[in-house]
């Protein structure tokens, strides 16, 4: 069978895997942003002692390796690990936290940059009309939402294609933790190429899809929004 | 009418303000009391618009203090300011005024936000988003928003710089609307014209620093310094 038969077909497996690696790769974005979003908001918005160093640790920590990042999860959920008792260790649940993990730095540093800039233009109108606190991060924080789509795009790309960090504390495993990039990874060794062509194709649209949804909302918020 | 005289006078004392070693405002002292629009008169970087930020408390100045009447921190919440260049945020003239009632603690109302677009000439584009307005719509929809806190003391920067003589002209009707209903306009520009229609007294700055300030009157009929008989001959003060 093809790599276009098992897609057209609907095999099970292969929408399976489809189902849990986006399962994974969203509740990976979701929870990055909620701990991404929030932070790169202070660091545009605060000045403390040692900002500057949280920024620059925070940019670097955008090209962290995934397979590092995937050993340190599993040395944490490991049995003998600080956090084994919750037992997660070859979890979706695991793949999970390795992702957020992963891609929080990057949605921190953009949601920064992003919210800095916005900050820099609304910064007099807002001070003169005494908005501040909560209410103005709230303000920032949605005037510059379809900004920050784009921000959890790139978490999302980065996620979603992502092999080494799921591998390691996933493990693998068929039916329950295999996942679109560890099963092209793992079929590919085994010579079963349209199954790996398959899911190829299958992440590369659902990437596609993601991103030109968010194209498409980007262009309907600058029409209608302004 | 409510009392708007509360906020006033605001007295600038010997304030001075500077740009990294730059000076731009050079201890300057004045008195702005309750009456007719003050208009701040200069060419451009005499310092009018560092005057409005240092009273609306924007900028802090290096040195001297901005005295209010009922105190800093009380007046300038009665106070509103509208730049030369307006942000709009992103979300429709409506929603603009909405926040801004909301900033001022006033109840967001839908009678409230039209009747506020309605006084700036805006109620038939209350659902378009703003950034899309025209600049003199959305010079008018700053001033609703600036209306919006109900304010004792609007000041306004150059409000007309961009605009057509149409557009100018609705926009002056608004400022000489909101002066009669008793809110002290303090506004900044360098248009003689406009200063003449507008001006109750008038402050000439040049270099950071007050070259003269008088009645409309007197200054546009017997100027006293040579700066400023030289400047409403139409000269260049560098």
């Amino acid at each position: 069978m093809t790599a276009l038969e098992l897609i057209w077909s609907g095999d099970a497996r292969l929408f399976q895997i489809v189902g849990l690696s986006l399962f994974v790769t969203l509740s990976a974005t979701l929870l990055a942003a909620a701990a991404g979003m929030p932070l790169g908001a202070l660091l545009a918005l605060s000045r403390f002692p040692g900002r500057h160093a949280l920024i620059v640790l925070v940019n670097g920590a955008m090209g962290l390796p995934p397979v590092v990042v995937g050993l340190v999860v599993f040395l944490l959920l490991s049995r003998s690990g600080p956090l084994g008792e919750l037992g997660i260790l070859f979890t979706p649940q695991a793949m999970i936290i390795a992702q957020a993990i992963l891609i929080s730095p990057i949605i921190a540093a953009l949601t920064r940059q992003v919210i800095e800039d916005l900050w820099a233009e609304y910064k007099d109108e807002l001070t003169a009309m005494h908005v501040a606190g909560g209410q103005r991060v709230a303000t920032l924080l949605w005037d510059a939402r379809f900004s920050l789509v784009t921000t959890l795009l790139a978490g999302f790309g980065r996620a979603a294609a992502e092999v080494g960090a799921v591998m390691i504390v996933g493990g693998n495993i068929d039916g329950f933790t295999r996942v679109m990039t560890t099963t092209i990874a793992l079929e590919t060794s085994k010579g079963n190429l349209p199954l790996a062509i398959g899911l190829g194709l299958v992440l590369i649209a659902v990437i596609l899809a993601v991103n030109a949804l968010a194209w498409a909302a980007r262009g309907w918020s600058e029409r209608h929004v302004g | 009418m409510r009392d708007r005289s509360n906020s006033l006078p605001i007295e600038f004392q010997n304030v001075a303000y500077a740009a990294g070693a730059t000076s731009i405002l050079g201890a300057i002292s004045l008195v702005i009391s309750a009456g007719a629009p003050t208009l701040l008169l200069g060419p451009n970087g005499s310092g009018k618009t560092t005057f409005l930020k240092l009273a609306m408390g924007l900028l802090t100045p290096a040195a001297g203090r901005i005295l209010f009447a009922s105190g800093a921190e009380v007046a300038r919440r009665r106070c509103a300011i509208v730049f030369q260049k307006p942000v709009m945020l992103r979300r429709s003239a409506a929603r603009n005024v909405a926040f801004a009632l909301k900033a001022a603690a006033r109840a967001p109302e839908a009678a409230t936000i039209e009747r506020l677009l309605q006084a700036v000439g805006l109620g038939g584009v209350a659902e378009r988003p703003a950034r899309r307005l025209s600049g003199g719509e959305q010079q008018r929809l700053a001033l609703a928003r600036a209306l919006a806190r109900d304010p004792d003391v609007l000041f306004l920067d150059e409000p007309t710089a961009s605009l057509d003589p149409a557009a100018t002209k609705s926009v002056e009707d608004i400022i000489v609307r909101t002066a009669e209903r008793g809110v002290k306009i303090v506004m900044a520009t360098h248009d003689l014209g406009q200063a003449r229609r507008l001006a109750g007294d008038v402050v000439l700055l040049a270099n950071g620093g007050i070259v003269e300030h008088a009645a409309a009157t007197a200054f546009f009929q017997a100027p006293v310094t040579a700066t400023a008989k030289r400047f409403l001959a139409g000269e260049l003060i560098l």
